[in-house]
């Protein structure tokens, strides 16, 4: 359970190519010193949905990282949804998980017993590869920073950023 | 001309790790099924070679984020076989205990989340909960006090650090045991009402004649020791498990297949456990299954979901009694000296018998390693118990019969991502 009142979740296999990549975004933000700040704990996950809800449990605000398949968009570009607001498209987040029960599953039983954090805001980052013992590709490692900068104006400010 | 139809399911939904199943059916009459389980392997086996002895809990507990610490109680087990260490109470309690957590946690996780949405007809546990949010509310509540126990026994909930060859790193308090009480109490009564719960499904009218495995302890529901029996006679000790079962490769899976020799397919998981052991059930446990209707052998696969909520009441009424029982030790686990040798042993993962040998050199270096899931073994029962399933509904329209067969492999509870870590290179594929 987080004892903080903001939760940083980067969601992820260190080992599965393009998947790691809310691992990365989590450490990149961990690095730039915000852990800590403000209430923020910064996590990484492996996506197990069951244990994600009791993760953010009592945050007020979340922002969760995972890779997406939508097949729409380039590896690396990334989609921020205001999963309080609206369900997650399920197909770009299923679709490479392992999980009987993932984080689109997580935030929809969530939402369906009123279990959902006030902001919970969801950064889905384009994959492509997720070869076991692969490293994530170019345009995965090159989406890191970018997305980390992107999460560290959304924890900082209340209002929305302009994705 | 008979009509030739297939059901296919690409990617099976709702369970650990990626699988896919095919039934080919000719008129009324079963012609294939293929449980295909097409996750890559991970060869842990083979990275295990060159490691030292010690390392083996923490690398093998990466099989599987569901049973982490059946696979540290497997390594811990065989390494103290082969370096001949003694471990007691109440360490060896403390493993009981931890295994109560991970049963707790993966059962619950299976029986609300994974396998109920079947019997009660919606698609999956999210719109289970827009209707029956007290059942998935209990079941989120009893899967936290199963994480609760391990975090408190082996420092997280999830690939828990603590376990090491010869006990723990470190003994948990008495007083930080203790404080899980009344939760756990709140739990025994909530298991109790799971096993009611599911003990008035409407059960589809099915029986299998599989042979069952299990261990078998002398006066206790196994968790960490006993002899390896079944349903057909078999009566032996982990050391012996490859001279009664083998693997085989089969070119529809990425995991082996396993068979008794001479015999064929078996089933291990809890139904299994029960057949085998329904007597040493503590008196609650035993009850609440007579109350359930089960009788003491349950052959319906589809029953499997009484099983494991008797079970989860089993594990909540043993970790109580543990806990009131601890004392702390004096030392968090025994001290041995190194030697070569070669250890076995089978523990109860919460999907049934999960086997480890090592070899190990003077050393203490892992000189060889052969690790056998619960989920490998089961994959051609699962496929029997289709074929028979299909044949007997083969005239349900397609989506009833699929919606069906799937249900028959949640059964099983299958976990896919530990099944197929042992894949040999020279393995055919299609």
């Amino acid at each position: 359970m987080s004892t903080t009142a903001r939760v940083l979740i980067g969601v992820g296999q260190e080992h599965r190519g393009d998947d790691a990549v809310g691992l990365l975004v989590a450490r990149e933000v961990a690095a730039a010193g915000a852990a800590g700040q403000a209430g923020l704990s910064v996590i990484e996950h492996d996506g197990d949905g069951m244990d994600l809800m009791l993760v953010w449990e009592g945050a007020e605000q979340v922002v969760v990282v995972d890779a997406v398949v939508s097949g729409e968009r380039a590896p690396g570009r990334f989609e921020r949804f205001e999963a309080h607001a609206t369900p997650l498209p399920t197909k770009p987040f299923a679709a490479h998980s392992s999980h009987a029960f993932g984080v689109a599953e997580a935030i929809e039983l969530a939402r369906a017993m009123d279990r959902l954090p006030g902001s919970l805001v969801v950064y889905g980052v384009e994959a492509a590869c997720f070869d076991t013992g692969s490293r994530p590709g170019p345009a995965v490692r090159e989406a890191v920073a970018t997305v980390a900068r992107q999460v560290l104006r959304e924890l900082r400010l209340e209002e929305a950023p302009d994705a | 001309m008979s009509e030739r139809r297939r059901i296919q399911v690409d990617a099976l939904a709702r369970v650990e790790g990626e699988g896919a199943m095919s039934i080919v059916l000719e008129g009324d009459r079963v012609e294939d099924v293929q449980l295909r389980i097409y996750e890559p392997p991970r060869f842990f086996e083979a990275f295990l070679r060159g490691r030292g002895h010690e390392e083996a809990p923490d690398i093998t507990a990466r099989i599987c984020g569901i049973c982490p610490v059946a696979y540290q109680m497997s390594a811990v087990h065989a390494m103290e076989e082969a370096l001949g260490i003694p471990v007691t109470k109440p360490l060896r309690d403390l493993r009981r205990l931890l295994y109560c957590g991970e049963w707790i946690e993966s059962h619950v996780l299976h029986v609300y989340m994974l396998h109920l949405p079947d019997f009660l007809g919606y698609e999956d546990a999210i719109r289970l909960a827009r209707d029956r949010r007290d059942d998935v509310e209990r079941g989120l509540r009893l899967k936290k006090i199963g994480n609760d126990l391990v975090s408190a026994v082996a420092g997280r909930a999830i690939h828990p650090i603590n376990v090491r060859v010869g006990g723990f790193h470190r003994a948990p308090r008495r007083r930080d045991l203790q404080a899980l009480c009344p939760e756990l109490e709140w739990a025994r009564d909530a298991a109790l009402e799971t096993v009611r719960l599911v003990a008035g499904l409407d059960f589809p009218d099915f029986r299998c004649d599989h042979e069952f495995v299990a261990l078998r302890h002398e006066d206790e529901y196994p968790f960490n020791e006993g002899r390896i029996v079944s349903t057909g006679g078999l009566d032996t000790e982990a050391h012996a498990f490859e001279s009664h079962f083998e693997e085989l490769h089969v070119a529809h899976s990425n995991a082996l297949h396993a068979r008794i020799r001479g015999r064929g397919h078996y089933f291990v998981g809890p139904q299994a456990r029960y057949n085998l052991n329904s007597d040493r059930l503590s008196p609650v446990a035993r009850a609440a299954a007579e109350e359930a209707g089960l009788g003491p052998r349950c052959d319906n696969p589809f029953q499997s979901i009484v099983v494991r909520a008797v079970e989860v009441l089993e594990s909540c009424e043993e970790a109580l009694r543990i806990i009131d029982e601890y004392e702390e030790p004096v030392a968090s686990c025994v001290d041995y000296e190194l030697r070569a040798g070669v250890g076995h042993a089978c523990t109860e993962a919460p999907r049934g018998v999960l086997y480890h040998r090592y070899e190990i050199d003077d050393q203490g270096t892992i000189v060889d390693a052969r690790i056998v899931p619960p989920t490998s073994q089961n994959q051609a029962t699962i496929e029997d118990d289709l074929r028979r399933f299909v044949q007997q509904h083969a005239t349900l329209p397609d989506d009833q019969l699929q919606w069906k067969c799937e249900q028959a492999i949640r059964n099983y509870d299958p976990c896919i991502s530990c099944a197929t870590h042992f894949l040999k290179l020279e393995v055919e594929r299609r």
